[in-house]
């Protein structure tokens, strides 16, 4: 059986690639570089509006939750702190959100709520740019959007529910990860996806902080992906271990990840010679915790970011405030916060947690 | 029995005959679904929520198109969702190095065609089973995309781009992409349809050694539907970037199940032969909206996926139930008339 190069079909192909180059000849293309200095617009609802810090809080408003994907027991605490935060300030709570974390999902669910004319909605951006087109359809449509978690693009939100500053993250990560190895040796990081924005930014810090003259004797030797996939981190913690035998820390900055490479080194030859830390849910840890696999690690309260995040959309669309940088309002039982630059709210310093205390925490 | 009746009968009876039970069944379901959406569903009507639909469906409407040809020859092609995101990652790998976006989409549509050739090389020159071929390349371009971009994900694509494709026709509530969608339907259908590569697409389908005698050459029609097929998954991916400003490696995983249940649930047979495109259009678009509605009804995830499995096996079980329910229905009806 023969394949000759139809004539009918070799015109149009060659067409496409004869045009295509002219263009290209011409010089007249569009390009990166040609496109960079273009302004991405955002839209005008924040610039023209002007915080009133004593406008009343609106009752009655709709708060959608749009996380990284559902049934993910980190996700349900923070939505848990949200939906409690939401039956204060009286309005109508609401969740939705993919079972894969991919970014085009998202989309879809933020399309779904922009029909449904919520008042807020809450994301953690799975991709950070490829859900602004609809976020900021939604922000012309009147909604407020606050990222919480993973932060999307700043111009297709309002505010930022930051964790913790991620220079405070990555210097406690490096902090404990240095304590746990005695000042030096081989340490390893176990990540969740490669693009995920807050571990990405987190390892970045890390890398600062271990280029200081302090750090010089602990060397990162890998930095693996688990994909917040409890398979996948289960199997690249054994890899690490294999790969790097004097390896001292693996420092695993995803609930997920830290459960699955202590589970692995609780029940191997491991146990006692490498310790695990990073950032973990204190139920999920407990009984590594128990069993000394892991003598500490650290986490803010999830729930408190769900909350807070309750609470400046609240705010945002009663019109205390507006994103702008400087402006205070009140966030229930957390208490005061400031909207800091680039409409950043920092939720506070992470919470280290040991053998002696977690006993006191059930999340 | 009114003239009016009789007319509009024969034409249902023309419909049959041209597309079959089954084309005709899942247009009617379809819109009876769009009706019922329309009139039960908060904001389902609304001109936003038809651009978000069309937006949602268009890769899998612009894939099913030529899939449907390809299963209609008795073959499939697995690889398309991998094509797509190959497309996608080169896409941002180009314009990440500055190339300028007007070559960057040929170059994309012709690697889709490559692409697609290689599936048709496998499968007509060294006659292996698609299924098989396909099920490699969907791992092999997935992987070579991840080869391409790595994990990262270029966004900067210039808005005068990334605005027509989510934009509407100005003055209109109507999609940009729509036109392509369209555009690309007639041009399958009446190829399908109307034309002798459509009738060879068939004739092949039905039996390939029938076809053959009739002056066929099937390998070389199945060869140029895998390069169309891939062809069609490029400009996916072209315009997957483009809709959500986003060029990664992982766009589009798994959407080539969604496509082949459309095209299934359009009325294709597996087994090849049988198959019209109306319903294809037609089963892309109840399962959009479908999903669409529930979502806006807050039907969770995993019921979404429910009800996609349950169409889909009720799309294969259906058109052989009423088969075998005409056919003893025919015998009894022969009985009665030829006592004899």
């Amino acid at each position: 059986m023969s394949i000759r190069f139809s004539r009918r079909l070799a015109v149009p192909l060659s067409t496409v690639a004869v045009v295509s180059l002219a263009l290209t000849a011409c010089g007249g293309g569009t390009t990166k570089s040609s496109t960079a200095n273009e302004a991405t617009a955002a839209p005008s609802s924040t610039g023209s509006a002007k915080a009133d810090p004593n406008a009343p809080l609106k009752e009655g408003l709709k708060i959608a939750y749009l996380p990284k994907q559902l049934n993910n027991p980190y996700t349900d605490v923070e939505v848990g702190g949200g939906k409690v935060a939401v039956g204060e300030l009286k309005g109508e709570y609401k969740l939705v959100g993919p079972n894969d974390a991919s970014a085009s999902s998202q989309v879809s669910y933020i399309n779904t709520l922009i029909q449904q004319q919520q008042d807020v909605i809450a994301v953690a951006a799975n991709d950070p740019n490829a859900v602004c087109p609809s976020l900021n359809q939604a922000r012309k449509a009147g909604i407020k959007v606050v990222a919480f978690d993973s932060d999307a693009s700043k111009s297709c939100r309002d505010v930022f529910i930051n964790q913790a500053t991620t220079q405070g993250i990555g210097e406690s990560l490096v902090k404990m990860a240095s304590e746990l190895a005695g000042g030096s040796g081989e340490i390893a990081v176990l990540s969740a996806t490669p693009n995920a924005t807050n571990q990405n930014s987190w390892i970045a810090v890390m890398k600062t902080e271990l280029a200081k003259p302090e750090n010089a004797k602990l060397k990162l030797v890998k930095i693996a992906y688990g994909n917040d996939d409890d398979q996948k981190s289960f199997t690249e913690a054994q890899g690490l271990l294999q790969s790097y035998p004097n390896l001292k820390v693996i420092v695993s900055p995803t609930t997920v990840g830290i459960a699955a490479a202590s589970r692995y080194v609780s029940a191997s030859a491991y146990k006692g010679k490498v310790a695990i830390t990073g950032l973990g849910l204190p139920n999920q840890m407990r009984q590594y915790v128990k069993d000394s696999t892991v003598k500490k690690f650290a986490l803010w309260n999830p729930a408190d970011i769900g909350y807070l995040a309750a609470y400046a959309g609240a705010a945002l669309k009663s019109g205390q405030i507006t994103g702008a940088e400087g402006e205070k309002f009140k966030a229930g039982k957390l208490g005061d916060y400031t909207v800091g630059a680039d409409g950043e709210i920092v939720l506070g310093p992470p919470t280290e947690f040991t053998a002696a205390n977690i006993d006191q925490f059930n999340f | 029995m009114s003239a009016d009746t009789a007319v509009s009968e024969s034409r249902t009876a023309g419909l049959t005959a041209r597309f079959g039970n089954w084309t005709v069944a899942i247009i009617a379901v379809t819109i009876v679904v769009l009706i019922i959406a329309a009139a039960t569903v908060n904001n389902f009507g609304t001109s936003q929520n038809f651009g978000f639909l069309v937006l949602d469906l268009l890769p899998i409407a612009l894939v099913a198109l030529p899939m449907t040809l390809v299963i209609v020859t008795g073959e499939i092609d697995l690889s398309v969702a991998s094509t797509l995101g190959l497309s996608s990652a080169v896409m941002g790998s180009l314009w990440n190095s500055n190339q300028p976006i007007e070559t960057i989409i040929p170059i994309c549509l012709l690697l889709g065609a490559v692409l697609g050739a290689v599936n048709g090389f496998f499968v007509t020159v060294l006659g292996l089973p698609s299924l098989a071929v396909t099920i490699g390349t969907l791992a092999l371009y997935r992987g070579l995309a991840f080869v391409v971009l790595g994990d990262s994900a270029v966004a900067d694509f210039p808005a005068v781009y990334t605005d027509w494709v989510t934009g509407n026709i100005a003055g209109t509530p109507i999609p940009n992409v729509l036109l392509i969608i369209v555009a690309l339907a007639v041009v399958f259908g009446v190829v399908l349809h109307a034309t002798p590569i459509g009738r060879a697409v068939f004739a092949v389908g039905a039996s390939e050694q029938a076809a053959r005698f009739a002056g066929v050459r099937p390998g070389r029609l199945k060869f140029w539907l895998y390069v169309v097929s891939g062809l069609v998954a490029g400009l996916a991916g072209v315009l997957w970037t483009l809709r959500y400003s986003s060029a990664r490696a992982d766009n589009g995983a798994g959407l080539e199940l969604a496509v082949v249940a459309a095209v299934l649930l359009g009325g294709v047979s597996i087994f090849g032969g049988k198959g019209a495109l109306p319903g294809v259009i037609a089963g892309v678009l109840l399962l959009a909206s479908l999903q669409n509605a529930l979502r806006l009804s807050d039907v969770s995830n995993e019921a979404l996926n429910v009800v996609t499995g349950v169409l889909l096996i009720v799309s294969v079980l259906a058109p052989n139930l009423a088969n075998a329910v005409r056919g003893s229905v025919q015998r009894r009806r022969h009985r009665t008339t030829n006592p004899l």
